[in-house]
């Protein structure tokens, strides 16, 4: 494996950090059991977290290792992956299978299995979020859920998905608490009869205050302590510093470029330990809140692009350090990944809406490029007014062909967020996170939910809502196909269908909610998140300013696909029958070649800048948005709707038999909005005059995949020509682009012999990988995208 | 009607920025080393890729005309018979055939060449209209679809061999921006032995066309055959010739042969004589490279 990184340390705290397997941590699992059989029940919900969290940072094992300038690590050591048993209890057999499973597997000692066994099992059995949930949800909601109609997010992992705002870099946690002195302080228990509540509340934020001060405060110890016994004079400098870096953060506002980025990642470390937050936490704007710290220091001598890059690469390090909390079952299927996705944006706009891009931003350029890290997700923003210097560069890095950055469409998110009713001083501070979703950071709840199957959704509608997969009746009773005299009757049993799945995942959200709220707030977060503390409400309680739940469609060129094939053949054109359609569907296409050669080759195919497709995609799309946007949320919030997959289009695909535009059984479907495998046969400029069609405004974000060959990007023209798509795709008002610049030998090579290619990245989704994590149909599926070469 | 048998979208290769390529049928020469065989004759031709085909038979119970012979171990068509009407290629279910050449009205060409405009603003980039010779095509439908072209406003490109009629030059000229213009060997004799025809013709229309029209951007493009065009000698007689006439082209493009046309002659039931010919070493790309820039010529490229 290439050894990356801008100097000796850098290299050896990457190196640690990519050769370390991925380990499952107990000791935070222990802390907190040993705490919660002591004091269930002594204090409120949101107080007892927030003791929680204080007794894991008194006690838990530091980690400062040789080299680190910044430091802090969520476990033990790096690579290592804490549980949260409170929101779901691994079995010994998860155990087993975690450890043993041949793709994204995490190291489980024999001895912890043991302790799961005996300590951690015993005690909160019946009492995770996972096992309450679950017992909560209907029993046709079970059905479906099996059955691969949607996927819930919040069965195993706590709502997150968030950045952080500015106040993270001008605030330190000492004032915080404060602030909410000061607001336990205005409560009026007279007039407001959620005083109690609200205190409760507060008391908690309080306490997780003073918990990140602890770690802190401990930090600082430990440095002064390696700094005594340190005879390098070099690193007992930098240990001196690191000790005088962690007394002024987190408990005060950074007041140095290096203090700045110490102060995010103890922020970071506490989200993510508290709870097991989607997507992690993120910096959001990183290089905006950077720069007058950079300028800062300068000016005052005391800081140099190198150092300033380096300090950026540690963080870099930090991040990939921390392992997605470990995943089982159906959760495992929709992210079977090591990533965490935080995602880091770079360029954009500044809040009064001039260009964003500074200094800071090229630094972060330069450090991805050498870094080459799957973790942190790293985007540039391009607005209207990001100078070509910028994207330029950005497309240069994507050309050397793993994925990112991933190239984001800033004035399209401003448009999107304003379009969901938040201000234009919060959209502008906004931004996307996670894979592709947009939020306003550090004032918005942004939660997403869970995907949902669009093509399996349209197959029940030929089958008056029977499963041909799972074999049973899952959807309600909409008609047989053959018996639909037009396009029009079947389209009804399609928004029966849609309207159907959807209510039923909307009220298991509800529960879900509402479980969230009342019984794992999360305090901590609620600190960092306007406005929380105004309203004395947690962030899982609806306490941000904005409050958003998505829904996430998975498969719009599968069923543009199949919708357009019928339509064109068995009501346009009526040169086959639904009849012959089906039987053929039903026998995978075997011994119907004739059948599958009109669907899959002479039928109008999304991503071609074909009108009738595209036409058949967009009612699609308007009737997945019609069905979930403006619904309400428990918390009063609103429904809005995301187009991306993570790596759920493979389970999706697994569970839904041939589909009626030559799909055959079991294969993936699209993925993001990207069409149908190998159904683009017009290139990238048809492909995004297709997507564009869509209208990404009333969304929260989506996913466009473009695969090319290094031939097609090569020389300074090919860098031109990557450019103006991006732009063109950007004035069509796509929100996101992302491209794989890999030839498809090199991918069968990688396939063929894994050990060869182990620092191989591609672009998955919302993310990248390494391509020897990815499991067989995954990888079959990146070979076989559509390669845009003209050679 | 303009018999067309591709319209390649993200045309990248093909002039600047980013293009659309539409690419007519029919061409008066014959390069030994031509990689797109299927645009020499002017007619459409049914493809037959053999490797594909399963001898199911599909093809010989459909063809009207009882052209083809299919075998457990052979597929024959008889192009004699052929009228190349596609019935065969939409029955075949294993995709094994296709139609080279679809006759197309001006409009849908324009329609289908015009729809990546925004792509074109922004790359500054256009429609390259290529081949075959686009300028051998029919003029009664040719003038009126650059006329239309021209009037969308989009940068209009004419890939040429310049083996046509002067006066199919001259009124292409009203409406071209660019010349992406071919120049093979310069000695005619071996011109002759390669591409059939001597190079009279082509050099002096260059050269008409030079003083015809002083604002037009013109790239020279050089198919590179290693001890045909790809000798010393050619390249400096080719840079000669240049100066010697004052062309002073935006760009020249060295272009390495490559093999990868040579599978669809068989397709086309023809044999492919170019199997001995081979492309420049690297060096010897750079070094023709070089002798331009001796010669004067600034943007020199090996590749489109």
């Amino acid at each position: 494996m290439e050894e990356r990184g801008m100097n000796d340390r850098i290299r050896r705290l990457r190196r640690i950090s990519t050769e370390t397997p991925v380990h499952i941590d107990l000791e935070r699992a222990r802390i907190e059991t040993e705490f919660y059989k002591e004091n269930e029940g002594k204090f409120s919900v949101p107080v007892t977290r927030a003791l929680f969290l204080k007794e894991y940072f008194s006690k838990k094992t530091l980690y400062l290792g040789d080299d680190e300038l910044i430091v802090g690590e969520k476990g033990k050591d790096p690579q290592a992956s804490p549980t949260f048993p409170e929101l779901c209890c691994h079995t010994v057999e998860d155990m087993h299978i975690m450890t043993e499973r041949k793709i994204v597997p995490y190291h489980v000692e024999p001895e912890d299995i043991e302790v799961q066994k005996e300590e951690i099992i015993p005690y909160w059995t019946g009492k995770s979020m996972r096992e309450k949930i679950l017992a909560r949800m209907t029993p046709e909601w079970q059905k479906s859920y099996a059955a691969g109609m949607f996927t819930e997010f919040m069965e195993q992992r706590g709502p997150g998905h968030t950045c952080g705002g500015d106040r993270i870099w001008t605030r330190g946690y000492a004032e915080y608490k404060e602030d909410i002195e000061k607001a336990l302080g205005e409560l009026d228990y007279l007039n407001d009869m959620d005083a109690l509540s609200k205190a409760e509340e507060l008391k908690a934020m309080a306490i997780d205050c003073d918990a990140i001060c602890i770690l802190g405060q401990r930090y600082h110890d430990l440095a002064l302590k390696k700094a005594a016994a340190e005879t390098d004079p070099t690193r007992k400098a930098e240990l001196l510093q690191i000790a005088v870096n962690c007394a002024v953060v987190p408990a005060h506002k950074p007041e140095t470029y290096w203090q700045a980025l110490q102060a995010y990642w103890f922020t970071h470390l506490a989200v993510t330990s508290e709870l097991n937050p989607w997507d992690a936490f993120s910096p959001g704007r990183l290089d905006q809140h950077l720069i007058p710290f950079y300028e800062k220091d300068t000016e005052a001598g005391i800081l140099d692009d190198e150092r300033a890059r380096e300090l950026l690469e540690c963080l870099w390090v930090k991040f990939n350090n921390q392992p997605a909390p470990v995943k089982v079952g159906v959760t495992l299927k929709e992210s079977g990944t090591y990533t965490d996705f935080a995602n880091i944006n770079t360029g954009g706009i500044k809040p009064d809406g001039s260009n964003g891009v500074n200094a800071v931003s090229y630094l972060i350029l330069d450090c991805m490029d050498e870094m080459k890290l799957v973790q942190p997700n790293s985007n540039v923003q391009i607005s209207r007014r990001t100078p070509q210097k910028f994207l330029k560069r950005a497309c240069a890095i994507s050309r050397a062909g793993w994925g990112q950055p991933a190239f984001y469409n800033t004035d399209e998110i401003v448009e999107e967020l304003l379009n969901a009713g938040k201000s234009l001083d919060d959209a502008r501070c906004g931004g996307s996170s996670g894979c592709v979703e947009t939020g306003c950071w550090g004032k918005e709840a942004y939660i997403l939910t869970g995907y949902l199957n669009i093509p399996k959704i349209f197959q029940l509608a030929l089958y008056d809502g029977y499963d041909t997969c799972t074999e049973q009746q899952l959807g309600p009773h909409t008609g047989n196909a053959e018996d639909f005299a037009t396009m029009d009757d079947l389209w009804s049993a399609f928004v029966r269908q849609m309207k159907y799945f959807v209510d039923m995942k909307v009220q298991g959200n509800n529960v879900i909610e509402k479980l969230y709220a009342t019984e794992m707030p999360a305090p901590f977060l609620s600190i960092v998140t306007d406005d929380c503390i105004k309203k004395g409400r947690d962030y899982n309680a609806g306490g941000a300013r904005y409050n958003t739940r998505y829904i996430q469609g998975v498969g719009i060129g599968t069923v543009t696909d199949s919708v357009a094939a019928i339509k064109y053949h068995v009501y346009d054109k009526k040169d086959l029958t639904m009849t012959e359609l089906l039987a053929a569907m039903k026998d995978n296409y075997v011994g119907h070649d004739d059948v599958f050669r009109m669907v899959h080759d002479h039928s109008p195919k999304y991503g071609n800048d074909d009108d009738y497709a595209d036409a058949v995609m967009k009612d699609v799309f308007d009737l997945f948005r019609d069905t979930v946007t403006g619904r309400p949320t428990v918390n009063g919030g609103t429904y809005h709707i995301d187009m991306l997959p993570t790596t759920c289009h493979v389970y999706f695909g697994d569970v839904l038999l041939a589909t009626s535009n030559g799909r055959l059984a079991h294969v993936p479907v699209s993925e993001g909005i990207s069409p149908e495998k190998a159904a683009d046969v017009s290139g990238p400029t048809a492909v995004i005059a297709s997507c564009a069609k869509m209208d990404h405004a009333s969304t929260g974000g989506t996913l466009l995949n473009q695969k090319f060959t290094p031939g097609v990007l090569a020389g300074d023209k090919g860098l031109d020509n990557l450019a103006s798509l991006i732009r063109t795709y950007f004035a069509m008002d796509g929100h996101h682009i992302q491209f794989n610049v890999i030839d498809r030998q090199t991918l069968i090579e990688a396939q063929k012999h894994p050990d060869d290619y182990r620092d191989l990245i591609v672009r998955v989704a919302g993310y990248s990988d390494f391509f020897h994590n990815l499991d067989k149909p995954l990888q079959d599926e990146i070979i076989n995208r559509t390669e845009q070469s003209f050679d | 009607m303009l018999t067309v048998t591709n319209i390649q979208k993200y045309s990248i290769h093909d002039g600047p920025g980013i293009r659309t390529t539409v690419f007519f049928k029919g061409c008066p020469l014959r390069c030994t080393w031509c990689h797109n065989p299927e645009t020499q004759a002017f007619e459409p031709e049914i493809m037959a890729n053999l490797e594909k085909c399963t001898h199911c038979g599909k093809c010989m119970q459909v063809c009207p005309q009882k052209a083809v012979t299919v075998m457990a171990d052979e597929n024959v068509l008889d192009r004699e018979k052929c009228t190349a009407c596609g019935m065969c290629v939409d029955r075949c279910p294993a995709g094994a055939r296709s139609l080279a050449g679809e006759e197309m009205p001006v409009q849908k060409i324009v329609r289908a060449a015009m729809k990546d405009e925004l792509f074109y603003d922004e790359s500054g980039g256009g429609v390259t209209l290529s081949g075959g010779e686009v300028l051998a095509q029919p003029g009664e439908d040719l003038l009126p679809l650059m006329r239309k072209l021209h009037g969308e406003c989009v940068n209009l490109a004419i890939d040429t061999c310049g083996a046509v009629r002067w006066e199919k030059i001259e009124a292409a000229a009203r409406f071209a921006d660019i010349w992406l213009y071919d120049l093979k060997v310069m000695d005619p004799a071996t011109h002759k032995t390669y591409i059939g025809m001597d190079n009279r013709l082509i050099l002096d229309n260059l050269v008409k066309l030079r003083k015809l029209a002083p604002r037009a951007r013109i790239f020279i493009r050089i198919p590179t055959v290693r001890g045909i065009s790809g000798t010393d000698e050619n390249m400096r007689e080719t840079a000669h010739f240049l100066k010697e006439n004052a062309i002073d082209p935006e760009e020249i493009d060295l272009l390495p042969y490559h093999r990868t046309g040579s599978g669809k002659y068989g397709r086309l039931g023809r044999t492919y004589e170019g199997g001995d010919l081979e492309a420049p070493s690297d060096e010897e790309m750079k070094h023709f490279q070089e002798i331009f820039r001796e010669a004067g010529f600034t943007k020199v490229n090996i590749g489109g």
